[in-house]
């Protein structure tokens, strides 16, 4: 019953976002007011039925329902409660239902926050959005039903695969798709200003917090995925450029573009157009990444799906969707022009380097992430892009970036002195040159590739700093005023700071985790000690180990440290029954400072053990460095200027007494 | 300078920044580009020595054997087979029968000499250009999940 119920809902969500996606369109168009206020109604009530599908599928999950084909096939009555709920969204069917969620959530967020906003303006945004959830819902409909029944009902489900009951996997998707889905409301926005054929300062102060809220949790979703790969793989790897992980690092790269390209048009009303077309493209990629996992076109670690029809489907809606808002962006920017202008050498000069370096890393990510299905389209053979490909295209492009990172803030909007912002960026040359030192004496040589990571981390980290002392004034006036000044700074203000810092940690942790890891693969017996960089490993031995519902090879590793035994670790190789599969896991010891990798795989005690041993410098901070990021983005967010026709809540003065 | 001729600067440069990020970007291209092969390619001499390719089909049963840390198995797509040989521990879903992937090149004994073996996590795991390469050879009989009944050579 339930799940018929949760169809339905869908059914008339589907009806609902026909009705949002093209009244409030032609009201907008005709000034009818009536059709324009259906928008937010229609909005708000499309993620009340979704909610419920959503949620009528969950129950099904939670109740074991065997009944219906999706839960047989992907649940199982002994998975732990939490892997049931998360595996609603752990398979096709069901993350696509996640993913009509948060898009009408996202919707109804706009129709419930954007009171403020024009009425035609409103009515085109929800319009658009209506219309994407429209496609969206036919796609579900039409392919990927998650309530199709299954008889006769089987006794127990299939789905108990281990590698999926795992916090970090379980997470991933619901960010990641916030993230994709939450730059819809960019794409929506970016529609309907074309079609009103203004673009003006507040579109860009609304447009911000949508794109920013997005990149954050994108952020937060590919992190995660990092994260997961990085423990659960055992192969202490943490990026594969695999076209999965491009699939959504593409929309972040254009996503970070255009949370910095926002920044002019709302400060300087210009670059207008160009932001316009960027907040096409980020949803686009966004369109493109699940249309490439999705159609079972890539051979990765990850591919899901592999319907052939359902791949027909999101291309043909892909084409619709990018082709038709870039049609209308070739007819109407050329009505977007800006009033700014400024010199090249500018705050807009650095920002729109910004954009530019971001804009080619991400054509060259998409170059190689196309091509082999390109080719194998046209010709058949099958070919790979190898990941050196991507870091040797990625590297130069980012390292003009990331020089400009530290540079771009201190310089003034339409006119930038660059003298004055070098002399006061000089505590961030000294660290470039610490840095250098510190890296030339650990290296003896080795790679000139780390000099430059290690002097990009210094320079941006300091340098950031150096702007922020500049603004409150630092050692330049009393500690009071300093503190003070700290106080009153806008949240915007140390988002960007905090965010840069974490840029800063980012570029560090990969370069010194690449540089000085320590890897040795080896064959030990019991007793035998190995160094590994600076601490020694030593086998105390390798058991078989029982656990609710495998059976594993256990080894048991004692480290050492300066003659001192600093922690034991205990990795395994596990086999489970149910499916039958074996997993290796890895013991990882994190830290700051460096992290400690073990693995064990096959052998026996005559011949000795397989192991692989890792000592990591900073690879943690990679992930510190990705959540310092978000943090920077979520402060930003709750920058007072955001909450703009918010009425201030004013001390009314007493009436006078008569 | 008049405005002009500084724009025009300014589009030159910008012309010649994207002229070389675009050649750095299709040299980097062209030299990491890797070709799949299944071991019929192989075979009928379709592949330059040397040169780094991906190799893929299923192991041949029986032929998997392990000393230390070097594993010397057999790939085939049921009509030939290539003899690799890695060094390092293997993916877990690495398994006599299964498909597998391997990165690597062909050393002049014939012999392919393995830098990667990939895998997938899936216990039905056939990546697409196996899958492809083994319906090419003719010798394969589609049976989801039933492994157990591919044997080469038939």
């Amino acid at each position: 019953m339930i799940p018929e119920l949760g169809h339905i809902a869908l059914i008339l969500a589907l009806t609902l976002a026909l009705v949002q996606g093209v009244l409030p369109l032609i009201g907008a168009a005709r000034g009818i007011v009536g059709w324009m206020a259906v928008a937010p109604m229609a909005a708000m009530g499309q993620a009340l039925l979704v909610a419920f599908a959503f949620g009528c599928l969950t129950y099904a999950y939670v109740t074991s329902d065997f009944s219906v084909l999706n839960v047989a096939e992907n649940s199982h009555r002994l998975k732990p409660m939490l892997y049931k709920v998360t595996g609603v969204w752990g398979n096709h069917e069901g993350s696509l239902l996640l993913w009509l969620l948060i898009l009408t959530v996202f919707g109804a967020a706009v129709a419930l926050f954007g009171r403020n906003l024009p009425e035609t303006l409103k009515a085109r945004v929800l319009g658009i959005q209506g219309l994407i959830g429209v496609g969206f819902l036919a796609f579900i409909l039409f392919t990927s039903n998650p309530f199709q029944r299954l008889l006769p009902v089987p006794a127990e489900g299939r789905g108990l695969n281990p590698l999926l009951q795992d916090p970090g996997l379980a997470f991933h998707p619901p960010f990641l798709y916030l993230g994709y889905v939450g730059f819809s409301v960019a794409f929506s926005f970016a529609v309907a200003a074309l079609i009103e054929g203004r673009v003006d300062p507040a579109w860009a102060r609304w447009v911000r917090p949508w794109t920013l809220a997005a990149w954050c949790f994108l952020t937060v979703g590919i992190a995660l995925g990092s994260w997961w790969a990085y423990y659960e793989l055992g192969w202490g790897g943490w990026w594969f450029w695999d076209p999965v992980e491009n699939a959504s690092f593409m929309p972040w790269l254009a996503g970070t573009a255009l949370v910095h390209t926002a920044i002019v048009v709302e400060k300087r009303d210009t670059l207008k157009s160009w932001t316009v077309l960027l907040a096409i493209l980020t949803f686009s990629l966004s369109l493109l990444g699940t249309f490439l996992v999705r159609s079972g076109v890539i051979n990765s670690v990850h591919a899901f799906a592999t319907d052939p029809t359902r791949g027909v489907f999101i291309l043909a809606f892909l084409c619709i969707v990018v082709g038709g808002s870039l049609a209308l962006y070739a007819i109407r920017a050329p009505a977007l022009q800006g009033v700014g202008v400024f010199a090249p050498l500018s705050r807009e000069g650095a920002l729109l380097l910004n954009n530019l370096l971001l804009a080619v890393a991400t054509a060259a990510v998409l170059l190689g992430t196309l091509y082999p299905i390109a080719l194998d389209a046209l010709t058949g053979a099958k070919v790979s892009v190898g990941p050196q490909y991507f870091n040797t295209v990625f590297i130069p492009l980012m390292t003009p970036l990331l020089a400009a990172l530290a540079i771009g803030p201190l310089l003034a909007w339409k006119r930038g002195d660059a003298a004055a912002a070098l002399r006061h960026l000089a505590p961030a040359f000294v660290a470039v040159l610490v840095a250098l030192g510190i890296g030339l004496w650990l290296l003896d040589g080795r790679s000139l590739l780390a000099l430059l990571g290690l002097a990009l981390g210094a320079w941006i980290g300091v340098g950031s700093l150096c702007e922020w002392g500049l603004r409150v004034k630092l050692f330049s006036a009393p500690w009071a005023e300093s503190l003070r000044r700290a106080r009153g700074l806008p949240r915007a203000a140390w988002g960007m700071t905090v965010a840069h810092l974490g840029v800063a940690m980012l570029v560090l942790g990969i370069t010194v985790s690449t540089t000085w890891q320590v890897e040795v693969q080896q064959v030990m017996k019991t007793g035998e000690t190995v160094s590994v960089g600076p601490v020694q490993f030593r086998l105390l031995g390798v058991a078989p180990v029982r656990g609710p519902n495998y059976t594993a090879q256990q080894a048991r590793f004692e480290v050492l440290a300066g003659g001192r035994v600093i922690r034991e670790m205990t990795p395994s190789q596990r086999r489970y029954q149910q499916p039958p599969m074996e997993t290796t896991e890895a013991a990882i010891r994190p830290s700051p400072v460096a992290d400690l990798y073990a693995v064990v795989g096959e052998g026996d005690a005559t011949r000795g053990w397989a192991v692989r041993l890792y000592w990591k410098p900073m690879v943690s901070w990679i992930w510190l460095g990705a959540l310092v990021m978000t943090f920077g983005g979520l402060l930003s967010l709750t920058d007072r200027r955001h909450r703009i026709g918010v009425p201030a809540r004013r001390r009314l003065a007493p009436a006078a007494v008569e | 300078m008049k405005r002009k001729h500084k724009r025009l600067l300014a589009v030159l440069g910008l012309v010649a920044g994207l002229g070389v990020a675009v050649s750095l970007v299709l040299t980097a291209f062209n030299d990491n580009l890797v070709f799949f092969h299944s071991p019929s390619d192989v075979a009928e001499k379709r592949v330059a020595t040397g040169k780094r390719f991906r190799i893929g089909g299923l192991v041949e049963e029986g032929s998997v054997k392990r000393n230390g840390l070097v594993t010397d198995f057999v790939v085939t797509d049921l009509s030939n087979s290539v003899a690799v040989r890695y060094t390092g521990m293997l993916p877990d879903l690495f398994r006599e029968g299964q498909g597998v992937v391997a990165n690597g090149q062909l050393g002049e004994d014939g012999r392919f000499v393995a830098t990667e073996v990939l895998a997938k996590h899936d216990e039905n795991y056939m990546p697409p250009e196996v899958a492809e390469a083994l319906r090419k050879s003719g010798q394969w009989h589609e049976k989801p999940g039933d492994h157990a009944n591919l044997k080469p050579g038939s």
